[in-house]
């Protein structure tokens, strides 16, 4: 499935895999498509997430404790997959994971298991040529960070490689829950369009409905992540599905 | 910089050791990382700036310092001749200052006044506290909750002078961990913040301007050596955490092909993944924290926790130059475990009178074992790269010098 956001702003939900478990992120996973998420962040637990705040450094931590592992997130993609043929699947880690298993078997695998895209914190435009061109080869869609940090030129390089849509972060920092929303964000969205005409999606503390809004105004879709895993946390695994369900239809209200 | 018909960024090379090294950060700080790299590109060929660090190295910091012939040591191990580099003289009591110090100068210059750092033995968080109160500068250490612990006295030193020091809970609680605290903290606060990296770890440029900053330790040796004995020595050893001291001990012998460079990993209690920090041995290539280098991890990607008496040594990764020069089979890299860093500890403080940080007591312990097989002819230049007076806490433990014994 090619990724898209057909209602406006369009949304994308970010869950770590495995936590609490990885039947429930499956769960978790559909309501969340069913509840009118356009497009799914699978993230891979990694033992050292440093660009993640507390909310999911916790959650990484529990999944790296139960031993989940990127091979575990490509099955849950699949079974995703099988059951949701058209909800958008990203596959979100950090570099290591997918270094340890190879670029090329990671990108057989991805594909495989229905992935539409991959998303790699610590990957920039500058380093990425070996694996820009392993997810060519298997019809994957990179997706490229762009920070408010970043100058034109270098907006430039990510819009050109970027696939998919363009991750726009809202803030400098890390990930997490704020109240309000930077003032970064509406300027880099804007810095951003001209360079292309890729679906931006901004995220990195966006946290409600008005949120989710005030993005509409200026991007195509808005990022929800620490929101979400915080829900998750809070519920028991027989609860989480439809805690997180009722928050996706709540968002676009 | 337009006028120059050099590029001084493209001098310093793209921050690639063979395969290794690199770039692989969150694009946050991409902006930060290049504007880095051109600030430390122009001090580079800078006269002024090198001429004030030289003098902050000379009048402050205690440089050059001496190469000393360790004749007891050497005569009781019936080998080799043993030379001791002694950077545990320097002010703050390891190499580390040679490198907050640059760093500090060149923050100053990019008129940034927020400083921060992570350490791990608390050497280069004690370093790096001094040269902002020289400087005025504002301060914040990440340390891991377990080397706050194990390194107690550091982290008053810290306190006394300024600093405020973060614990980190997170994963171990050790260096590895105090890093990735500190780089979220830099990519939060990227504008107004210098991240002065206290090992030759992390993205480009930090690598190879680490090693700049390190290199007069072998700038030194090397010409100190040459007065004491007429020629080069036939092996330099230093110990490996990230790599700086050995990188900067290493660094004007390597182009001299009779010269054997040994780095000293920590061997810690075993050779299971989590019991040592013996990445050339136990680890694979990987990313950790920004670069491309050996990595102690899981089949699934998973970084290992560590372990080592020394928590300067505790870390999961190493420089990525070092792991260029383990490749090429430039240097050799082999491991002390903590009891052989322990004796080593005490038969260097009995044989010459010198209490040896444990991180360095590692170098110290490769001499006692290479001593004895080579000639008494040959010579041996070891990098004492700090000193021990932080350690007698688990000095006093593991020794048992609280009673009449050890
Ligand atoms: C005295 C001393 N030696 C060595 C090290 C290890 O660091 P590196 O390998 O960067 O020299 C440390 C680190 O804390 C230290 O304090």
């Amino acid at each position: 499935m090619p990724i898209q956001f057909p209602k406006k702003p369009g949304l994308v939900i970010y869950l770590t895999a495995g936590d609490p478990d990885l039947e429930t992120t499956k769960q978790i996973a559909i309501a969340a498509i069913d509840a009118g998420a356009d497009v799914l962040e699978l993230g891979v637990p990694f033992s050292d997430p440093l660009a993640d705040g507390p909310v999911i450094q916790r959650a990484m931590e529990r999944a790296v404790g139960r031993g989940v592992r990127l091979t575990d997130v490509l099955t849950l993609c699949k079974a995703i997959r099988a059951e949701r043929p058209k909800g958008g699947l990203i596959l979100f880690s950090y570099l290591n994971p997918v270094l340890r298993m190879g670029m090329e078997p990671f990108c057989v695998a991805a594909k495989a298991a229905g992935a539409d895209g991959v998303l790699l914190t610590d990957m920039i435009v500058e380093e990425a040529s070996e694996y820009m061109a392993a997810m060519k080869k298997h019809g994957l869609a990179p997706v490229f960070l762009a920070a408010p940090t970043s100058p034109d030129d270098r907006l430039k390089a990510i819009a050109e490689h970027t696939e998919g849509f363009l991750y726009a972060i809202s803030r400098t920092g890390i990930t997490g829950v704020s109240s309000t929303l930077s003032d970064d964000a509406s300027k880099l969205v804007q810095r951003i369009r001209q360079f292309t005409d890729k679906p931006i999606a901004l995220g990195f503390g966006v946290s409600n409905a008005e949120h989710v809004r005030t993005v509409g105004e200026y991007a195509d879709a808005a990022v929800i992540g620490s929101a979400i895993v915080a829900i998750i946390e809070k519920s028991t695994p027989q609860e989480a599905p439809a805690a997180v369900a009722e928050f996706v239809r709540g968002l676009r209200r | 910089m337009e006028h120059s018909i050099i590029d001084p960024v493209r001098t310093l090379g793209n921050g690639r050791f063979g395969a290794y090294g690199g770039r692989y950060v969150p694009e946050t700080l991409m902006a930060a990382l290049q504007e880095l790299e051109r600030a430390y590109a122009a001090v580079r060929e800078d006269q002024a700036f090198q001429g004030e660090l030289a003098a902050l190295l000379k009048d402050y910091v205690g440089r050059p310092t001496p190469l000393y012939f360790a004749k007891r040591l050497s005569e009781s191990l019936g080998g080799a001749k043993i030379y001791l580099k002694r950077e545990d003289l320097l002010h703050t009591g390891a190499h580390k200052i040679n490198n907050a110090l640059g760093q500090a100068l060149l923050a100053r210059r990019m008129g940034k006044q927020r400083i921060i750092a992570e350490t791990g033995a608390g050497q280069h968080g004690v370093a790096t506290a001094t040269v902002c109160a020289l400087f005025g500068m504002e301060c914040v250490i990440y340390m891991g909750e377990e080397d706050m612990r194990r390194q107690e006295l550091n982290v008053y030193r810290m306190r006394l002078l300024g600093a405020e020091v973060r614990g980190v809970g997170a994963g171990s609680a050790t260096l590895k961990d105090a890093i990735n605290e500190a780089m979220r903290d830099w990519v939060t606060n990227v504008r107004t913040t210098f991240y002065i990296l206290g090992s030759a770890l992390g993205a480009h440029p930090y690598p190879t301007m680490v090693r700049d900053f390190h290199r007069v330790i072998s700038r030194e040796a090397k010409q100190q050596i040459l007065e004491h004995e007429g020629k080069l020595p036939n092996a330099v050893i230093a110990c490996v955490g990230g790599g700086s001291n050995a990188i900067g001990a290493f660094y004007e012998f390597i182009p001299e092909p009779n010269v054997r460079l040994i780095g000293v990993e920590a061997g810690g209690r075993g050779t299971a993944l989590g019991e040592h920090a013996a990445r050339f041995s136990g680890g694979l290539p990987g990313v950790l924290q920004g670069t491309y280098s050996y990595v102690l991890q899981n089949d699934a990607g998973q970084v290992a926790t560590t372990h080592s008496v020394s928590a300067g040594l505790d870390y999961a990764s190493v420089g990525p130059e070092h792991a260029m020069l383990h490749d090429q089979g430039r240097a050799t890299y082999t491991s002390a475990t903590d009891t052989e860093a322990l004796d080593a500890v005490k038969v260097l403080s009995r044989t010459e009178g010198i209490l040896p940080a444990l991180e360095s007591a590692h170098a110290v312990a490769e001499a006692i074992k290479q001593a004895p097989k080579l000639a008494k002819t040959d010579v041996i230049l070891v990098n004492v790269s700090g000193r021990g007076d932080k350690d007698m806490g688990i000095l006093a433990r593991e020794m048992e010098l609280k009673g009449a014994g050890a």
